[in-house]
C-alpha cells in the first residue's frame, strides 16, 4: 500500500507567526487544472494586522548594526541553501520551468539573499558622504531607513521576485509588509518558513497571500505605512493607489512597465534607496 | 629589573572625592580563571601553505616560536628563503587569472566562507593567539578574533560591489599581493591583509611575524575548509630575511606591509622604480589630548584603553599624554588610582588586563627607552605588581613631567609606558600633537562637540578618536599622514589598495600574462 504524504496548510507569515486569515478565507491554487492547495485570503484586517507587526518591529531592527543585520540576512541565503531542492521543485511546479532553469531561478535566488547582505554596511558609504559647506560646520548626511514598507511582489516570478522586492526592503532597517504573486503565493509561504528559522526578528517581514486588488488599496492607504513598491503591478495602470497613497505622502517605487526578468544581479543599491530618507547632521567647529 | 616602588607623580592638585571607608564589604581578590588551552593541538605538524598544500621550507629549516608568557617552546615552523618565496610567488601567479575572473560574487562567497570558519572555530584562534602573541585572553576572544571575522565578512559583500567602490567602472585586481604583516595583532593583521586583497580579485602571499606564525598557519586550515582555490593565499613563514625575498621579488606586484617605520622606508626604497604598488601602515606616536572640560572618569578609561591595551603594543597607542594644564595633577591622581586595579598576568585568565611583551627583545627595547626616561628627567610611576618568574614582563608604567624633546616623548616604545605632558591653550595642544614626524592616530577629550571637530581638522593624523580610543571596525579606514605610513585599510577606501581602474591610458602595471613568470 502506497503512503499517503501529508499536505501543508499554507498559511499567512504576521509578526514572525503564522495564521491564517482573520477572515477564514482561503482561495484555489491549481496548475494546469488540478488542485495544489488552499490559500489563505488575506483581508483588510490581516493587512492592519501586518502593519502593526511590521511597526513594532522595525525600531531595533533599524537599531542593530548593520554588521548585525549583515549577518542575518546572510543566515537567510544559508537557511534558503539548505532547502534549496524543496523551492526548485516549488518554482518549476509554480513558473512551469524545467528543472534547469528553476535551479539557476533558486540559485539565483539565494545570491541575491548574499548580494543585499553585503550592502547592509556598505550603503551609507556609497550613498552618504561629508559635504564641504561653506562655513565651519561638520555637515553629513547618510541614509536611513523610512519605515515600514508595503510590497506589492511581482505576480510571475514567485521566489526570486518575491526575494528581489522583499531583501533590499531590509538591507537599511525597514520592515515590510509584502503581499506574494497572487496565483503563485506557495514559494513565498515557503520563503516564510525560511525567514521563521533564520535570525529575522518577527514582524520584520510580514507576508500575506490573496487577491492583490483588494490588499493594495488598503496597504497605499494605510495611515501607518511609509512607502509602497507597486512592481506587482507591472504594465498597470496604478494611479488610484499612486493617489492613496499620497494621503500621508508615502514613497513610491513605481510599477514597471513589464515584470523584469530577474535572474541577472540587480544593476545598483537603487531599490534599497527607494525606501530610504537621507539624513544631513549640522555640527559646528570652533573652540 | 626596576626595583623601585610605586610612587606617585609629585604635585598635589585638587584632591579628588574623599573616600568613604567602606568597613562592611570585604574586598575579595579575583581567582585563577584559566582558559583550557585543550581547544588547540599543539603537536600537529606545522608547515607552510603554498598553492595549496602544506609544504616544509625547500632547504628543511625550522625556527621556534615561544610562548612570551612562559618561554615555552610552543611550535617549530618552516624558515622560508628565496626559493620558498618564490615557489609561492609563482603559486600565487598561477592562481590569478582564474581568480580575477571568477565573478565577484562568488568570490565573495569564498570569503563569507572564511568570515564563518573563523566565528565557528573563535575559541581554538584566540588560545592559540593569546599562546603565541602573550595578550590576554579576553582580548583575543572580545576584539582580534572577531574582529578578523568581521573583516573577512565585511569585504566579502564588495567583492561583486566593486562598481561602487569609487574607481569607476569594472576596476580590475592589482595582480598578485606581497604582505608582511607584524606580531601585535597576528590574525587580525592577515584578515585586514587578505581580505581586501582576495575581494578586489588580487592573490597573496603573505608572511606572518617571525614571533607569531602559528594562527597563521591555522588560517591556512580554514581556506582549505573553504575551498579556496589552490595558490590564492599563500602562507610562508620566516623572519626579515622571507619579507626581504617578497619584497624584492619581481613576480609581486604590489607589497602591503604593517610595521616599523625604519623598514617601511626601506619598501619603499627597495621598489623604487619597479612600478610596484606599495601600502605603509608604520609607526605611531599618537596623542591623546585632555581638555579641562573632558568628563575625567571616563576619559581617564579612555586612557588606559589607549596606552594598556595590547601591552601597548598598538601602532596606534596613545602614546603621549597631552594634559591641560589645571587638570593634570586630577587626571594623573584618578590615572594612577585606576592603573593600581590592572591585573598583569597569565594572559590565559579571563581576568587578566596586561599580558606577556611578546618578545626577549621587544622587552629590551622598552626597558632601554624606559630608562632614557628618568636620565632625561622624567618622574616614573609604575604599577606595584608581582610578575611571573619566567617570560618577559614589563609594569604598567607612567611618567610625568616629560620634556617634548625627551626621547620618551619622540620615540616609539611600543609598550606599556604612558609620557604625560601639558598644554594651556588647544593651539598649544594641536601644536604639540603634530610635534612628530609619525600621524597615524590621535585622542580628544572634552565634552564640547565643535572643539572636538575644531582640533580634529587640525590635526595631522590618520585616525582621530574623540572621546573613546583605539575603536576599529572593518568597515572605517584606518592608516596614517607622514611618517606613519600610506594607504588605508577598511572600509571603502581601504579598496583602492587593491583596485586599479579598468580601461587606463596609461596602466599602472603591464597586463599579465597567464602563465607563472619571474622565476628568479
Amino acid at each position: 500500500m502506497t503512503r499517503l504524504d501529508v499536505r501543508k496548510t499554507y498559511k499567512l507569515f504576521i509578526g514572525g507567526a503564522f495564521p491564517r486569515s482573520e477572515s477564514g478565507r482561503t482561495y484555489v491554487i491549481a496548475r494546469n487544472g488540478t488542485f495544489v492547495a488552499n490559500a489563505a485570503r488575506a483581508s483588510r484586517k490581516d493587512v492592519r494586522d501586518a502593519v502593526r507587526a511590521a511597526r513594532t518591529a522595525q525600531p531595533s531592527w533599524a537599531a542593530a548594526t548593520a554588521y548585525n543585520r549583515g549577518q542575518v540576512i546572510y543566515r537567510v541565503a544559508e537557511m534558503l541553501e539548505a532547502r534549496r531542492d524543496q523551492f526548485i521543485s516549488e518554482v518549476a511546479g509554480a513558473e512551469g520551468l524545467d528543472h534547469r532553469d528553476a535551479s539557476s531561478n533558486v540559485d539565483a535566488a539565494i545570491d541575491r539573499w548574499v548580494w543585499y547582505a553585503g550592502w547592509t554596511d556598505k550603503i551609507a558609504q556609497v550613498a552618504g558622504n561629508l559635504n564641504p559647506v561653506a562655513g565651519p560646520y561638520f555637515n553629513l548626511s547618510g541614509p536611513e531607513p523610512t519605515g515600514v514598507v508595503g510590497a506589492l511582489a511581482p505576480q510571475q516570478s514567485s521566489l526570486l521576485g518575491f526575494i528581489d522586492v522583499v531583501a533590499p526592503i531590509i538591507v537599511t532597517g525597514n520592515s515590510v509588509v509584502a503581499v506574494a504573486s497572487q496565483d503563485r503565493p506557495l514559494a513565498a509561504v515557503m520563503l516564510a518558513e525560511v525567514l521563521a528559522t533564520s535570525d529575522i526578528p518577527p514582524g520584520v517581514v510580514n507576508i500575506l497571500t490573496g487577491h492583490i486588488d483588494e490588499l493594495a488599496p488598503v496597504i497605499a492607504s494605510h495611515q501607518d505605512v511609509n512607502a509602497i513598491d507597486l512592481t506587482g503591478y507591472a504594465g498597470q495602470d496604478t494611479t488610484e493607489l499612486e493617489v492613496a497613497a499620497a494621503g500621508n505622502l508615502k514613497r513610491v517605487l513605481p510599477a514597471p512597465a513589464t515584470e523584469a526578468s530577474h535572474v541577472a544581479l540587480p544593476d545598483g543599491p537603487r531599490r534599497i534607496l527607494a525606501f530610504c530618507e537621507t539624513k544631513t547632521v549640522w555640527h559646528p567647529k570652533g573652540w | 629589573m626596576d626595583s623601585e616602588k610605586a610612587t606617585r607623580p609629585s604635585g598635589h592638585g585638587p584632591q579628588p572625592e574623599a573616600t568613604v571607608p567602606d568597613m562592611i564589604t570585604p574586598t575579595w581578590d579575583y581567582a585563577p580563571a584559566p582558559e583550557a588551552r585543550d581547544v588547540i593541538d599543539l603537536g600537529r605538524d606545522w608547515r607552510m601553505f603554498i598553492g595549496g598544500d602544506f609544504v616544509e621550507a625547500a632547504a628543511g629549516d625550522r625556527f621556534p616560536s615561544v610562548n612570551p608568557a612562559t618561554e615555552e617552546v610552543l611550535a617549530e615552523v618552516p624558515l622560508a628563503t628565496e626559493v620558498d618565496v618564490d615557489r609561492a610567488v609563482a603559486a600565487a601567479t598561477s592562481a590569478l587569472p582564474t581568480w580575477q575572473a571568477t565573478p565577484g560574487h562568488e568570490r565573495g562567497k569564498y570569503l563569507y566562507r572564511i568570515a564563518r570558519l573563523l566565528q565557528e572555530r573563535a575559541r581554538e584562534f584566540a588560545v592559540l593567539e593569546t599562546l603565541d602573541n602573550g595578550k590576554p585572553i579576553r582580548e583575543t576572544r572580545d576584539v582580534d578574533i572577531p574582529l578578523a571575522a568581521a573583516h573577512f565578512f565585511y569585504h566579502a559583500g564588495w567583492a561583486d560591489k566593486l562598481d561602487w567602490a569609487g574607481m569607476g567602472p569594472s576596476p580590475r585586481p592589482i595582480g598578485v599581493a606581497g604582505q608582511i604583516i607584524p606580531w601585535n595583532f597576528p590574525l587580525l593583521m592577515l584578515s585586514w591583509k587578505i581580505a581586501p586583497a582576495l575581494a578586489c580579485g588580487n592573490t597573496v602571499v603573505i608572511k606572518p611575524a617571525e614571533t607569531t606564525p602559528l594562527t597563521a598557519l591555522l588560517f591556512a586550515e580554514v581556506c582549505q575548509q573553504a575551498d579556496l582555490p589552490a595558490g590564492v593565499v599563500n602562507i610562508v613563514t620566516g623572519a626579515g630575511q622571507t619579507g626581504s625575498a617578497i619584497v624584492d621579488h619581481p613576480g609581486v606586484d604590489k607589497i602591503a606591509f604593517t610595521g616599523s617605520t625604519a623598514v617601511g622606508k626601506g619598501i619603499q626604497r627597495a621598489v623604487a622604480g619597479s612600478g610596484k604598488r606599495v601600502t605603509l601602515e608604520l609607526g605611531g606616536k599618537a596623542a591623546n589630548i585632555i581638555f579641562d572640560d573632558a568628563a575625567i572618569d571616563q576619559a581617564v578609561e579612555g586612557i588606559v584603553d589607549g596606552i594598556f591595551f595590547n601591552q601597548g603594543h598598538v601602532c596606534c597607542a596613545g602614546s603621549r599624554l597631552l594634559i591641560q594644564e589645571n587638570v593634570h595633577d586630577l587626571v594623573v591622581d584618578k590615572l594612577t588610582t585606576r592603573l593600581a586595579t590592572l591585573k598583569v598576568g597569565d594572559p590565559l585568565d579571563k581576568n587578566t588586563d596586561l599580558g606577556a611583551i611578546n618578545s626577549a627583545v621587544q622587552l629590551e627595547r622598552i626597558r632601554s627607552l624606559t630608562d632614557t626616561g628618568e636620565t632625561e628627567g622624567a618622574d616614573r610611576w609604575e604599577l606595584d605588581c608581582e610578575l611571573p618568574e619566567r617570560g618577559f614582563w614589563f609594569r604598567p608604567t607612567v611618567f610625568t613631567n616629560v620634556a617634548v624633546n625627551a626621547r620618551i616623548a619622540r620615540e616609539e616604545i611600543f609598550g606599556p609606558v604612558l609620557s604625560v605632558m601639558t598644554f594651556r591653550t588647544p593651539q598649544e595642544a594641536i601644536a604639540k600633537a603634530n610635534n612628530t614626524p609619525y600621524g597615524l592616530s590621535a585622542g580628544i577629550w572634552t565634552e564640547k562637540g565643535s572643539r572636538i571637530l575644531k582640533v580634529a581638522d587640525q590635526l595631522r593624523a590618520g585616525v582621530v578618536w574623540a572621546n573613546t580610543f583605539n575603536r576599529f571596525d572593518p568597515t572605517s579606514p584606518f592608516g596614517g599622514y607622514k611618517e606613519s605610513g600610506f594607504g588605508r585599510e577598511g572600509g571603502r577606501h581601504g579598496l583602492s589598495a587593491y583596485l586599479q581602474p579598468s580601461q587606463s591610458a596609461h596602466p599602472e602595471q603591464p597586463e599579465r600574462s597567464a602563465a607563472p613568470e619571474a622565476q628568479a
